[in-house]
């Protein structure tokens, strides 16, 4: 019903109008408009981007699973700070990292917060979607880095997007 | 506002403030493009997240109600530099960009 009155991700739609309530002074007639107005466009415009619409199974895990992310980016920083005022030569290194991950918006989920913690960054995806090249800025083992990401990231998505 | 809350406002802001100190002087201090890369798209995540809640604690006091948008601010930031940082990425390995000496691995173009 929602997809023939031109809503096709109403998730997103609902999102997209909250937040615009919250980003406008207060509530008002007019910011209410234009956010319905915003909520049903861009799903529209950006309906090509999604090849299919992504089903959450367990959304609940996703607050524990921000709260990892964000405690990591703080120990993380603590330590690529390190690295930056010592003296010592940082040993980069380009990890392929082994994608168990289907679906392509946990994937980019995946890649997001590689890219945002800090010490790697993701910086492509095969055209297969099996691989993804990590650039690590003080790595010592590539399959340390390989695991850690796994145990922490991959597999609370796998939960997640199952 | 209580002067426990003042306090930690002002050491929230110095930690972002120290934070995105370093991240500019990694993108000075780092060899290469790649190493680069991870200064100010990293160490200022932090920076900004710290200035960004000092922010949202100093207006959630002052009695103007909670700052969302502060916090909004930082959604889409940590939204948006992934993205950005990946770009960089691949538009490097795409000009071939070599990275420095001792970096092991390979960046593949495809």
């Amino acid at each position: 019903m929602l997809a023939r009155i031109g809503f096709p991700q109403p998730w997103l739609s609902l999102l997209l109008f909250i937040t615009w309530q919250l980003l406008s002074d207060g509530i008002s007639g007019g910011s209410v408009v234009l956010g319905l107005i915003l909520a049903w466009a861009i799903p529209r415009i950006t309906y090509g981007f999604w090849p299919e619409p992504p089903g959450f199974v367990n959304a609940w895990r996703m607050p524990v699973y921000l709260a990892i992310v964000l405690w990591d980016i703080v120990l993380a920083s603590f330590s690529v700070a390190k690295l930056i005022l010592s003296p010592r030569k940082p040993r980069p290194a380009f990890i392929c990292y082994p994608l168990q991950l289907e679906h392509p918006l946990a994937i980019s989920i995946l890649a997001s917060t590689i890219s945002l913690t800090p010490g790697t960054v993701s910086a492509d995806v095969s055209d297969d979607q099996k691989l993804l090249l990590i650039h690590a800025l003080d790595a010592e083992d590539n399959q340390a880095v390989i695991d850690s990401i796994h145990n922490r990231y991959e597999k609370p998505l796998m939960e997640m997007f199952k | 506002m209580s002067e426990v809350t003042e306090y930690i406002i002002a050491g929230l802001l110095l930690l972002g403030g120290a934070f995105s100190l370093i991240g500019a002087l990694g993108l000075a201090r780092l060899p290469d493009f790649f190493t680069r890369l991870h200064g100010p798209t990293k160490a200022t995540t932090l920076g900004v997240g710290a200035i960004m809640l000092s922010s949202v604690i100093y207006f959630s006091n002052s009695g103007e109600g909670l700052g969302v948008a502060e916090i909004l601010i930082t959604v889409f930031l940590f939204l948006t530099a992934p993205v950005s940082a990946n770009m960089l990425a691949k538009a490097a390995m795409h000009i071939g960009v070599s990275p420095m000496d001792g970096t092991r691995g390979n960046p593949w173009d495809q």
